[in-house]
């Protein structure tokens, strides 16, 4: 085990600035209005460095910078971008714990993630999207023996991204990799609760990525998001977050006729069909992990196992199974390697999971684990701990219908296969989903019949770039993780070239 | 538009007492179904001398979900697929009207319509759009079931 020095502490890997400004034109440049917010630790709760409130002034110089920079950046070879997105890959693999200790510290997750997921994921996106640029190819179309049409994908100029607080530098690069590998330049806004370790990041890369190319505005939603996604200067926004958020993004890009991809989060139900329990093997353990995963970064994941669906025959064994193992899950300092769940990210998210634990217990709902804030004690005592939570009810139940991004999970069991399939889909969202069988064929159907964009079989949280992640119903619009992506950052250009001498003839 | 000052039988599990309940404005129903902590009229208060006429939406999803958005009145485009919960009506006796709607969308009311919601206040950072969050605030539902 390695327990990391917090910030600023001898032996550690990173010492915050007492304040952040902005990045714009890859420098940094204080806001307009010359505000700055506290950036609060939820590992302790306490306020550890300032970072600019970002005005709309402060959007539209972020905006001059990306306009000046994408024309020469939108007209560079895919050579030479995937040479710069592989840079950055390395420069992130090179600077893995310090990265790690700056996400721990910003967003509360146990350090663990950043080391071995978030970053190397982070790291591997950039290569992902080097080598789809590298291999992309126009198409062409002979339309007839001297007329060709050929398709270029362009790309769109300048985008707008909103990324969310849960991972914090991960979510960026799912975003900035396929914005940067299409030619574009970024304006990007991180989440007011986690504003710095993308800074830490930003810096990292200043001489790797040319001036202007991407631009970091941190700031609240109201004051820097909303003059973003809303300005007509923008030929694309990207918004990870919620419903309403969501909807409000879509209606400014009607505003501005500007194409919006929208990832708005889900009610993942995770099925355990009774094969699972036919013997007590290994894949019998890799399923009751998979039921544990709900805790997985304190289960503020837009596709938490949130809903566990157990068939009835084997209902009470597999649960008392996974109460046990929920029991294991080590919760401490964020910073211990051997930390499993560390805190909530803020103060206002700590209070919804608690009143989301208090609407289930009214409703009936029995809670079987945890169920209440945790005080670790001594410099820990402020942070924001919720101990891994079990419910049992009935899916019509609140805390089986809305995402409470909490370590939290709302359990119940089907009868059948048609009943678990009912159930699953009885949601208003569809992001993600888990199956669970050692009949492949039940597996296979059960995965079809899922509404969601992402149906784990056998496996659950797992994010390999090249897998394409989105949403059905009300969980958003758009693919992220794969070639998909890639095509909401570009354009296509037809060229439509006759190679006639000979006129039309219609005048 | 019918809203009154809350009363014990307003109060909820959890929350303060309601300082102000919403007006019943869905077609058939007899019972208020949202209501604002002391703390929560405040804030509004607040909002509306800044900003001017306000709205909540009701979020749902991912990260910041699950809370009530407060915006400038009209700054989200409502539609057939909302449902208006109530108006609350934050004003003094002294000063006019001051009628905030409450939306919900018409799919997410059909898994919350058995719940009687109290929007509250807590320290945060804020989420979303909503005009709170520069204030170091956060608005909050706290739930009850219902008839109960």
């Amino acid at each position: 085990m390695t327990v990391y020095s917090a910030p600023g502490t001898p032996g550690s890997f990173i010492t915050f600035k007492p304040r952040y400004e902005h990045w714009i034109g890859g420098e940094w440049v204080a806001p307009v209005k010359g505000q700055y917010f506290e950036d609060i630790s939820p590992v302790n709760g306490k306020p550890f460095t300032e970072v600019a409130r970002g005005t709309a002034e402060d959007i539209d110089a972020a905006l001059d910078a990306a306009h000046r920079a994408a024309p020469a950046w939108g007209k560079t070879t895919a050579t030479e971008r995937a040479a710069v997105l592989h840079k950055i890959a390395d420069r992130i693999e090179a600077n893995l714990e310090l990265l790690a200790v700056a996400e721990t510290w910003d967003n509360g997750k146990s350090i663990r993630e950043p080391l071995n997921a978030d970053l190397p994921l982070a790291a591997d996106h950039f290569r992902y999207f080097a080598s789809l640029i590298r291999a992309q190819e126009g198409e062409f179309t002979q339309i007839d023996n001297n007329t060709v049409a050929y398709h270029f994908a362009e790309p769109l100029g300048v985008v707008g991204q909103i990324i969310p607080w849960n991972f914090p530098i991960l979510m960026a690069v799912w975003k900035l990799a396929p914005a940067l590998a299409g030619g574009n330049a970024v304006v990007l806004k991180p989440a007011e609760q986690t504003p710095v370790s993308i800074l830490v990041l930003i810096e990292l890369l200043a001489d790797i990525l040319p001036p202007g190319v991407v631009n970091i505005v941190n700031g609240f939603g109201v004051e820097a998001g909303k003059p973003l996604a809303s300005s007509p200067r923008i030929r694309k926004i990207a918004f990870t977050g919620e419903t309403t958020t969501g909807r409000l993004i879509l209606q400014y890009a009607s505003a501005n006729i500007i194409p919006s991809t929208v990832e708005l989060g889900g009610k993942s139900p995770n099925i355990v069909f009774e094969s699972v329990a036919d013997k007590r093997d290994a894949f019998y353990d890799k399923a009751q992990e998979g039921f544990t995963l709900f805790a997985f970064n304190q289960g503020e994941v837009c596709t938490c196992p949130s809903r566990s669906l157990i068939q009835k025959s084997i209902y009470d064994d597999f649960l008392s199974d996974a109460i046990e193992r929920t029991q294991k899950a080590v919760q401490g300092n964020p910073l211990d390697t051997d930390t499993q769940v560390g805190a909530q990210a803020s103060n206002d998210q700590l209070e919804k999971i608690l009143s989301y634990i208090d609407i289930g217990k009214q409703e009936g709902a029995k809670l079987v684990l945890g169920g209440n804030r945790v005080d670790l004690g001594g410099d820990l005592s402020g942070g924001y701990y919720v101990a891994p939570t079990i419910f049992e009810g009935q899916n019509r139940m609140r805390i089986f219908q809305e995402e409470i991004f909490g370590p939290v999970v709302a359990v119940t069991s089907f009868t059948d296969y048609d009943d678990a399939i009912a159930l699953a889909n009885d949601t208003l969202y569809g992001l993600g989903a888990g199956v669970w069988s050692r009949n492949g064929n039940e597996a296979y159907r059960a995965g079809r019949d899922i509404q969601a964009g992402r149906v784990w079989v056998n496996n659950y949280h797992a994010y390999p770039a090249g897998a394409a992640f989105g949403g059905y119903k009300s969980s958003g619009i758009g693919r992220e993780n794969n070639k998909l992506a890639l095509d909401h950052y570009q354009q296509t250009k037809n060229l439509l070239v006759s190679y006639s001498e000979t006129a039309q003839g219609f005048f | 538009m019918m809203t009154r000052k809350a009363t014990e039988n307003d109060l909820p599990i959890i929350a303060e007492l309601p300082a102000v309940v919403a007006s019943v404005t869905i077609a058939g129903e007899t019972e208020p179904r949202v209501a604002l902590t002391a703390s929560a009229v405040t804030l509004l208060t607040q909002l509306w001398d800044q900003h001017g006429p306000l709205m909540f939406h009701q979020s749902g999803g991912c990260c910041d979900g699950s809370s009530p958005m407060c915006y400038p009145l009209d700054d989200f485009i409502t539609s057939d697929a909302d449902v208006l919960l109530g108006e609350l009506e934050i004003a003094a006796d002294d000063v006019a009207g001051r009628s905030i709607p409450f939306y919900m969308s018409v799919e997410q009311f059909e898994y919350w319509r058995h719940t009687f919601l109290t929007v509250d206040v807590v320290p945060g950072r804020g989420s979303g759009f909503s005009l709170e969050a520069p204030e170091g605030k956060r608005f909050l539902i706290r739930s009850r079931l219902m008839g109960v």
